[in-house]
């Protein structure tokens, strides 16, 4: 195991260094005149001048690709355009603070009740709560989070006042009232995701419970809960976990539309709002972060995988 | 529901089992239905028999007879479509098919045991296989130290090497033999006094399902318990059980003492399951086997008559209007026949085999062939020196344990593998390239392949006309309507019909889908046809016309075959030479009848001894202890010297043997003087 996570560990390494060469091609590389992409077409020529020299355009690749290193090292990847004299990374850092609390919520949402819905949907395969199962979590995916999040903030905010309709939490509130004003987004993100969690472990679980090992399982004497517990979960949610880690680059950086109709400042508002401005240096370091984030999901997927099934590690060479 | 034909009742016939209440599996006239789709399908049609105490009862019949639904009813696991519509099961008295989920928990845990067939799935693939162990201890309530502590003891028992460290181990770190050893382990951990094993040792190896049968045979002189048996391996059920009964759609249609079952069957489709097994020595010269014609009932058809009247010889008005009785024929012993008077009537058919002449060209020639493959900077010789060659409408048989280079062998002919260099294969004379994609169309069409598992040597989302239609358009020069033309005449060739021709591999049985993948093999007229275990996986019934089927084609085309194969009797019929191989050298070869004639090799002798034969048991077993040496570590001198019970020291170890010719194309690589070297060992009727 341990030689697996440090092979595994390696890799992300690598992978990192990948999306840095990406992101630099993006940026510096492909553009013709990646100064003047960005002040726009009408610009004064020496507005270009000016951007040239303050982002070092002018410099040789390697060098430029050095400093972008050492951004990330240091963490200071210098000033807002939009908003000058405000470093990038105290504008990125709460967004990203705001993005981790409503996934952690919606995800501690999701993930209980959508494994729980796909272990029954399994047992009860081909019955009616199966069928119930499977088609209101159909139905419920197929609504985009912003729609379903309307329809919430609606219902639950306004028409009944249950719930705050806007997320935006006044500056002074303690953790935990900031939490109930994102409840209704996360509610929505469960009614994207549940359809979509239960649906794959609903097929990891028909597969164990069919396995032979089950069977073997119910021949020890073994009752149906501590079949389910000792020998169905552990492998039955292995793509459960893997599909969970992939699905963190959108939840961080993809609910844009959600983010909006509550007027919540997350990740995914900040990136399009870097990009309108257009606000180079907070754009780049906004979508390394979300990809970053997206690299540390899959790596934690799969180490939590390779910890549940041992023939996983042998893909590295354990 | 009432889906249950009227039949008599077992209870109404006088045949005397004993007292079911002190059997230790008593099955009463059980009847099980699958829901298929809201209708109830009649799976098994009133199964009765009784397993005693220390007894060993098997189960035969054809797939689909419900050989395995009674074995697994028996201890009240059911699909969940799955329904008991009628009898009762009671072990040890108790009726199971009355008992409350607790009990049945405890009946599992406490009093019964089951081994399946592949012990790999049946392993949890997660868990470490101690944890997997003690688990069936401490639901027996020992605590955590305690259940550890006997995991261990358990694991002792079953012989496995080192089993402290197979503790730490997860299953796929483990050969399929150990793990059946851990799955024994675990059945007995509660002390049963009722074993089931469904075809315990299909898919293991003839040595390893020689050293499993063993165990199970000394733990159940040791532990005293009974044991059900079903394998579709006739010569497993004959060394193993001391009492029989043949299932035919759902039903029991013969039961007696094993001796006396495969000695003097007394119902027809005994004497035709019989008839179909390659045996006592028979070859193709000799005759071509005996066949079943017809299908079994599909489950859930009505049978108001005899079950087996469609493919019966002695089928008269009667077997077609009225059920038939048990006939009590002696002691345990009855038939469910009407004419049990005249089965032995049918007589085995006597079908005239054309001789033919074996060609002398050598059309197929391999000169030292070696391949070693490189794994982590080490080199791992596969296939040392190798010299084969195939003559014109000869069948080579090559046998061996896994891991023997068998199947290296066979790829490197077909040019999966390339050959080291210094060594050639040669088509006609002619040195072919050592890679399929570098070779000319031609050679390619010369050697093919026909696998052990069809299901996953067809694409199961095409049509067999398909299939086909594309094999003989890519191999052969011919397109459009000849195509066409060609595939239904392959199909002909191979007895399918044209209705088959539109259907999907998974519409097909078992035996009609290898039917289809010959068709494959045979479709671009090939020189060589490398059959990896063709019939291993199928009812001895099925394998007896894909038999036939590739000895008429041998002859008609003069094609050559390359025969994998476990089954002694299968390889004696077929084969006209053998080669035994061992860690990718060729120990032996000869003609058949000279191999079974001795001398032979030790390792020859050692592997036709562990064969479990429909013919009785051999005498003495030579044991053939521990695992087969890796080849990327053989051992020095004779490499079979670790496992051999001749073992010279100072000789076996330290010099490799030379080839002798015993016989005139009777090799042996052995350093035993010729007049030392064994022979096979007499397969004996015991029992």
């Amino acid at each position: 195991m341990l030689r697996y996570i440090t092979r595994r560990l390696l890799l992300s390494l690598i992978t990192l260094v990948l999306i840095l060469i990406a992101l630099f091609a993006l940026t510096r590389v492909f553009p013709n005149d990646p100064a003047r992409q960005l002040a726009g077409p009408f610009a004064s020529e020496e507005r270009v001048q000016d951007l040239n020299e303050r982002l070092g355009f002018q410099d040789p690749l390697p060098t430029q690709f050095g400093r972008l290193f050492r951004d990330v090292i240091t963490l200071d990847f210098g000033e807002s355009f939009s908003q000058p004299g405000v470093r990038v990374i105290d504008l990125v850092k709460p967004a990203l603070w705001n993005s981790a609390k409503l996934v952690g919520l919606s995800l501690l949402l999701t993930l209980p009740l959508s494994i729980f819905g796909g272990i029954m949907a399994a047992r009860k395969k081909d019955t009616l709560l199966d069928r119930s199962i499977v088609s209101f979590g159909l139905a419920s995916a197929s609504i985009p989070d912003f729609v379903s999040g309307v329809l919430l903030q609606f219902l639950i905010g306004v028409q009944l006042g249950w719930l705050p309709a806007l997320s935006n939490a006044p500056r002074d509130s303690g953790f935990f009232t900031s939490l109930k004003f994102i409840l209704l987004p996360a509610l929505a993100i469960l009614f994207v995701y549940f359809g979509y969690i239960a649906r794959i472990t609903r097929a990891g679980a028909i597969t164990a419970f069919e396995a032979d090992y089950t069977r073997t399982a119910y021949m020890k004497g073994l009752s149906n809960r501590e079949v389910i517990r000792k020998h169905v979960l552990r492998n039955a949610l292995q793509p459960t976990v893997a599909i969970t880690g992939t699905q963190m680059g959108y939840l961080f950086g993809g609910l844009v539309g959600l983010e909006v109709v509550f007027n919540y400042p997350g990740l995914g508002r900040l990136i399009v709002n870097a990009a309108n401005a257009p606000d180079f240096p907070l754009l780049q370091t906004a979508v390394l972060a979300v990809a970053i984030i997206f690299m540390l999901a899959t790596l934690g997927a799969d180490l939590i995988i390779a910890w549940m099934n041992p023939r996983a590690r042998l893909d590295l060479g354990e | 529901m009432t889906v249950i034909e009227p039949v008599q009742s077992a209870d109404q016939v006088p045949i005397d089992r004993g007292d079911p209440n002190d059997a230790a599996l008593s099955v009463e006239d059980l009847r099980l239905v699958y829901h298929v789709r809201g209708t109830p399908r009649e799976v098994l049609r009133g199964v009765t028999f009784q397993v005693r105490p220390g007894e060993a009862f098997g189960l035969v019949g054809e797939s689909g007879c419900g050989k395995s639904t009674t074995a697994y009813a028996a201890l009240r696991y059911l699909p969940s479509n799955g329904e008991i519509t009628g009898g009762r099961v009671r072990a040890s008295g108790a009726d199971i098919t009355q008992m409350s989920n607790k009990e049945l928990r405890d009946f599992r845990a406490n009093r019964a045991a089951m081994v399946y067939q592949d012990p790999v799935q049946a392993m949890n693939p997660t868990l470490k296989i101690g944890k997997q162990v003690a688990e069936c201890f401490s639901i027996l309530g020992y605590d955590k130290g305690e259940s550890e502590d006997r995991a261990l003891a358990a694991l002792e028992r079953v012989k496995i090497a080192d089993p402290k460290s197979v503790l730490e181990r997860y299953p796929h770190q483990l050969s399929g033999g150990m793990l059946q050893r851990v799955v024994i382990a675990m059945g007995l951990a509660g002390d049963p006094k009722l074993l089931v094993l469904d075809e315990p040792t299909t898919g293991l190896d003839a040595t390893v399902e020689a050293e499993v049968l063993d165990l199970v045979r000394e733990l159940r002189s040791e532990t005293q318990a009974a044991v059900l048996l079903i394998a579709h391996n006739l010569g497993v059920i004959r060394t193993m059980c001391d009492r029989v009964g043949v299932m035919y759609a759902g039903k029991m249609v013969e039961e007696a003492s094993s001796s006396e079952l495969f000695e003097q069957p007394r119902h027809p489709y005994t004497i035709g399951l019989m008839n179909a097994i390659p045996r006592l020595g028979l070859r193709k010269t000799d005759r071509a086997l005996s066949t079943i014609p017809g299908n079994m009932p599909s489950i859930g058809s009505s049978l108001p008559t005899c079950v087996y009247v469609d493919r019966c010889p002695l089928a008269s008005e009667t077997c077609r209007t009225e059920i038939p009785p048990l006939v009590a024929l002696g002691k345990g012993r009855w038939t469910r026949c009407h004419h049990p008077d005249k089965v032995t009537e049918i007589t085995e058919l006597e079908a005239e085999v054309e001789p033919y002449e074996i060609g002398d060209d050598r059309v197929v020639q391999l000169n030292s062939v070696s391949k070693t493959f490189r794994q982590r900077g080490r080199d791992i010789p596969a296939l040392v020196s190798v010299d084969l060659g195939f003559a014109e409408g000869e069948t080579l048989g090559l046998v061996g344990e896994s891991g023997s280079g068998k199947s290296t062998l066979a790829k490197t002919m077909l040019g999966v593998h390339g050959p080291d260099s210094g060594g050639e294969i040669t088509l006609d004379g002619r040195p072919m390239k050592s890679k399929a994609t570098d070779r000319r169309n031609e050679s390619i069409r010369a050697i093919q392949m026909v696998f052990q598992n069809p299901d996953s040597a067809l694409n199961r989302s095409w049509t067999v006309r398909r299939i086909l239609h594309r094999t003989v358009t890519s191999l052969t020069e011919i397109s459009g309507s000849a195509a066409d033309a060609r595939v239904e005449e392959i199909a002909e060739a191979m007895r399918l019909s044209k209705h088959h021709l539109d259907m999907r591999p998974r519409q097909l049985s078992g035996g009609l889908k290898q039917r289809v993948a010959i068709a494959r093999a045979f479709a671009g007229d090939p020189r060589v046809v490398v059959c990896d275990e063709p019939t291993s996986a199928l009812d001895v019934s099925v394998q007896a016309a894909i038999l036939n089927l590739l000895a008429n084609l041998q002859r008609d085309e003069r094609t050559s075959y390359l025969f994998i194969t476990h089954d002694i009797g299968v390889v004696r019929y077929l084969a006209d030479r053998i080669a035994v191989m061992y860690v990718g050298r060729i120990m032996e070869k000869g003609k058949t009848d000279d191999i079974f004639a001795g001398p032979v090799h030790p390792y020859t002798e050692a592997l036709l001894s562990a064969v479990p034969s429909v013919d009785g048991e051999a005498k003495e077993r030579i044991p053939l202890s521990g695992d087969i040496p890796s080849p990327a570590d053989p051992p020095s001198g004779c490499v079979f010297h670790t496992r051999c019970q001749y073992h010279m020291p100072g000789t076996c170890d330290v010099k490799i043997p030379e080839a002798v010719e015993v016989q005139p194309g009777h090799v042996i690589t052995c350093h035993l003087p010729v007049d030392e070297l064994p022979r096979p060992v007499a397969v004996a009727i015991s029992n």
